[in-house]
């Protein structure tokens, strides 16, 4: 919980109140305060320092949120470093991080040696030299080999196009006009078609992105309804309560062979080119299943726990059922149910990458996968990169739902 | 003039017929967009290249390519129809037809290869075969190594009641029948999945066995070795080089040695698909018979070809691993690197022709170790064989081919040659044990082994 730490509104302004009427002041306090509610937290200082507030305060802040996590981060680094030189079997090991970023970048760190003298030699001209001096196994390597295949399958297929209306041509002056219609259409169908890319590292993060969205939404679809339901009736609550239980504690690779079947008989197969696979659906079923129970649950609670005089309000206004709920309950229990969204972006997260190997679906999981599958020494490599972007991807997710968790948390006295 | 015209075309006509191959129109294809799948192991090779090389593209098919996680997986996803069509095991179409595991009707009209494996046994075991293995005068060696030298380590195992744990990579893989056959050609009981005597069925084929053997998939052999969960294992290539090249295990055997030219993989539809798609099922043949052909034409495609398998999103093992058994040469043990120039075949020796004989060797295989419980009559493996291997689709792309004049007759003179004979191999005994196999007397063979469900 380190950021209740850095993000605390400990730092709330207590002297804005007489300044609030001059629209035009840069108010460094506000500005601070809404940062820390966007969950940029680590900013908020130099918001101060811009505006001169406490600047000796700021800068020592600025330099203890800058430097220390620097220091640990190197740390880590050396640690890993180290730990990579021990940890080796005869077939694998850990890769350096030097190797890591090589499995990225595709290019070694200027004044270190390779970090994989081993397999520079199977990679002569031309491959080599035509994915401009990247290593085409790397992660970049490869997105710029398949630029270059494009280019090369652009060209082949304007040949194609011309030997057919070449063949049109012959067919015209030989006088047979429906042979000569059937070769244009040949030529006009040949120019249609476009290349058929294979999936880069980053086409793969928006996959599971997408994949994501999907099944995070559905679940937040039923487990919102659901919890309100198990909330505001306590026998609905006693009736499912157990199920939920039950469901709540299953493995994704549980969920994978029943959600498989279900995408099966319910979804008709897609063209192959389609972004919309079949796989894709059953990720993010399984994403759904295992995601859903965090926010069921808060959901459940916060509803449960609307405050007495809220309900009395509506009782005294004569609310009818729906509008009880949509303008009392629901916007009382919002931080609970934000609270549970955010659990469960993170479990589906979590989740997605078991899901995406199990279904085969193109996302960082098959990444990780086929890469674990390749046996090279820089796939093991490639798989430290997708776990440092899987983090990252998860943090980034995470802190979006940090600022709906925030603006829906009442502070109105602050804003 | 008007009256000049007609002649004008003829002789046009005749002029364009001397100088111009005929050309075959471009069939009518049901569906142009395809995904196909396959496992990474250096025998998807004609499907890699036909994509790579714009075989599928000149034939007016957009394809995709993709890596699949396992066998199961990638039957599964073609029988639902996520896949147009997979590089599969030869027995695959054939165990989800008579419905040994998944019972789904998936046809064929192409053979990916002949050859292609090995068996690999971990250096521990390889340590205490070593010794009874004969030798030729330079201290290495003689291949074929049987399982005989196996046998006392097995006998072993049985009296310490700890069996050996060996890895194949599917239940109706080449690699389950031929390590099997390996090690019944020396006395060594492999498990059966069906017990006569009790009707008891055992779906892993542990019944009555000396050794176990467990599927593992492909790329995951040499990991699984290396953590001593298995002992030994039959895989195809790269697997059995990248042991040799980590150090980790050596391969003992190749398939070749086996069974000489055995069908490896074949390239798998589900009849749904062919029945709705005929024309583009014999345009995809086209294009893969272009691809075998272009890969078994010179030493450098092969080169060329271990280049592009060893991109990330192909096979992805490095480049020196694929190419050794690519180019020809197979390493045994470390050091001991051999000329195999048949260890890959992708078109020679007709390798791509789909014979029923292929066929009804698996079904024999199945029969032997239990997977099919009861004996069958001739004309069940005759009629198997014809309802999943279409040899008329590929004769079919075969003519279309020489219609375009990208082949001539003589270089198919052997697919012909087959038609003739009505599909069947003439009867063999390339095998490690000498016995002899005519496919259209499969009972016959059956009851020649000593040790099987007969």
């Amino acid at each position: 919980m380190n950021e209740a730490v850095i993000d605390s509104p400990a730092n709330t302004p207590e002297t804005d109140s007489g300044e609030g009427k001059r629209r035009f002041v840069y108010n460094p306090n506000r500005v601070a305060h809404t940062l820390n509610k966007l969950g940029l937290g680590y900013f908020s200082p130099f918001a101060r320092l811009i505006g001169k507030d406490e600047p000796a305060k700021q800068v020592r802040e600025i330099a203890n949120n800058t430097i220390l996590p620097i220091l640990a981060f190197s740390v880590f680094i050396g640690f890993w470093a180290v730990t990579a030189r021990l940890v080796k079997t005869d077939s694998v090991q850990i890769p350096t991080p030097h190797q890591s970023w090589y499995a990225l970048t595709g290019v070694a760190i200027p004044g270190l040696s390779h970090p994989f003298p081993e397999s520079i030699e199977g990679l002569e001209a031309p491959y080599f030299v035509e994915n401009e001096g990247l290593d085409p196994k790397s992660i970049n390597g490869f997105s710029v080999a398949e630029e270059v295949s494009e280019g090369k399958y652009i060209e082949s297929q304007q040949e194609r196009v011309d030997k057919y209306l070449d063949r049109a041509r012959e067919a015209e002056a030989e006088g047979d006009s429906a042979k000569a219609e059937k070769y244009r259409e040949n030529a006009e169908m040949f120019a249609s078609k476009s290349y058929q890319a294979n999936k880069t590292f980053y086409d793969q993060i928006w996959i599971s992105l997408l994949t994501i969205l999907i099944g995070f939404s559905i679940a937040t679809l039923v487990a919102v309804p659901l919890g309100v339901l198990c909330g505001i009736s306590p026998k609905f609550n006693t009736a499912v309560n157990p199920l939920i239980q039950l469901f709540k504690p299953v493995s994704p690779l549980a969920w994978f062979p029943i959600v498989f079947v279900l995408t099966t008989w319910g979804i008709d197969t897609p063209p192959s080119d389609s972004i919309w696979q079949r796989a894709l659906w059953t990720s993010a079923g399984v994403v759904m299943l295992c995601s859903l129970w965090p926010t069921l649950i808060n959901t459940a609670v916060g509803v449960a726990s609307v405050d007495q005089d809220h309900l009395n309000v509506a009782k005294v206004l004569k609310l009818g059922w729906f509008k009880r709920i949509w303008k009392i309950v629901l916007p009382a229990s919002l931080p609970m149910i934000f609270t549970g969204l955010r659990l469960s972006i993170g479990v589906g997260w979590m989740v997605l990458i078991a899901a995406d190997m199990m279904a085969q679906n193109q996302g960082l999981g098959k990444f990780v996968w086929d890469m674990y599958q390749n046996g090279d020494t820089m796939s093991t490599a490639q798989i430290i990169v997708a776990v440092f972007v899987i983090g990252a991807v998860g943090f980034f997710l995470d802190r979006i739902m940090l600022v709906f968790q925030r603006l829906v948390t009442f502070e109105e006295q602050n804003v | 003039m008007k009256v000049k015209r007609p002649l004008q075309n003829i002789i046009t006509g005749l002029l364009l017929a001397i100088t111009i191959p005929t050309s075959a129109d471009l069939l009518d294809v049901e569906k142009d967009t395809l995904k196909f799948g396959f496992i990474k192991l250096t025998d998807c090779a004609p499907i890699v290249i036909a994509k790579e090389k714009g075989f599928f593209d000149d034939e007016g098919l957009s394809v995709t390519v993709e890596a699949q996680g396992n066998w199961k997986e990638l039957l599964n996803r073609v029988i639902t129809g996520d896949l147009d069509g997979a590089h599969m095991l030869a027995g695959q179409p054939i165990g989800a037809t008579v419905g040994f595991g998944t019972q789904a009707d998936i046809v064929t009209a192409y053979n990916l290869d002949y050859n292609g494996n090995g068996i690999t046994v971990s250096n521990e075991i390889w340590k205490q075969m070593k010794p009874s293995v004969p030798k030729g005068p330079d201290g290495k060696p003689i291949h074929p190594i049987t399982a005989d030298s196996l046998k006392p380590i097995v006998d072993r195992a049985v009296a310490a009641s700890n069996k050996l744990k060996m890895g194949m990579v599917f239940p109706v893989s080449t690699h389950n029948y031929e390590i099997r056959y390996w090690l019944a050609s020396a006395g060594i009981k492999p498990g059966f999945y069906f017990d006569p005597s009790t009707g008891q069925v055992d779906v892993p084929g542990f019944l009555n066995g000396d050794v176990e053997l467990s599927v593992t998939p492909p790329p995951q052999m040499p990991q699984t070795l290396e953590q001593g969960t298995i002992v030994g294992y039959c895989v195809g290539e790269p697997w059995n080089q990248q042991a040799v090249a980590k150090g980790i295990g050596v391969p003992v055997t190749t398939n070749y040695d086996v069974w000489k030219n055995n069908p490896e993989k074949v390239f798998g539809v589900s009849k749904e698909w062919a029945d709705a798609n005929p024309n583009t099922w014999i345009a995809v043949t086209k294009a893969l018979i272009r691809a075998g052909h272009w890969l078994d034409a010179s030493p450098e495609n092969r080169v060329e070809a271990a280049k592009i398998l060893s991109q990330p999103n192909y096979v992805g093992a490095p480049f020196d691993v694929i190419s050794s058994s690519m180019t020809g040469t197979f390493e045994f043990e470390k050091g001991d690197k051999r000329e195999m120039p048949d260890f890959n075949v992708f078109f020679r020796y007709n390798a791509s022709y789909p014979y029923y004989s292929d066929c009804v060797w698996f079904l024999t295989q199945m029969v032997r170790w239990g997977q099919i419980p009861e004996q069958q009559t001739d004309s069940f493996f005759e009629s198997m064989a014809k309802k999943i291997y279409h040899p008329d689709v590929y004769l079919s792309a075969v003519e279309e081919l020489i219609d375009d004049g990208e082949f001539t007759e003589e270089d198919f003179a052997e697919a012909f040659a087959a038609k003739e004979s009505g599909g069947y191999k003439p009867p063999t005994t390339d095998f490690i044990d000498g016995k002899s196999y005519d496919g259209t007397r499969p009972n016959e063979y059956i009851k020649s082994f000593e040790i099987g469900l007969k």
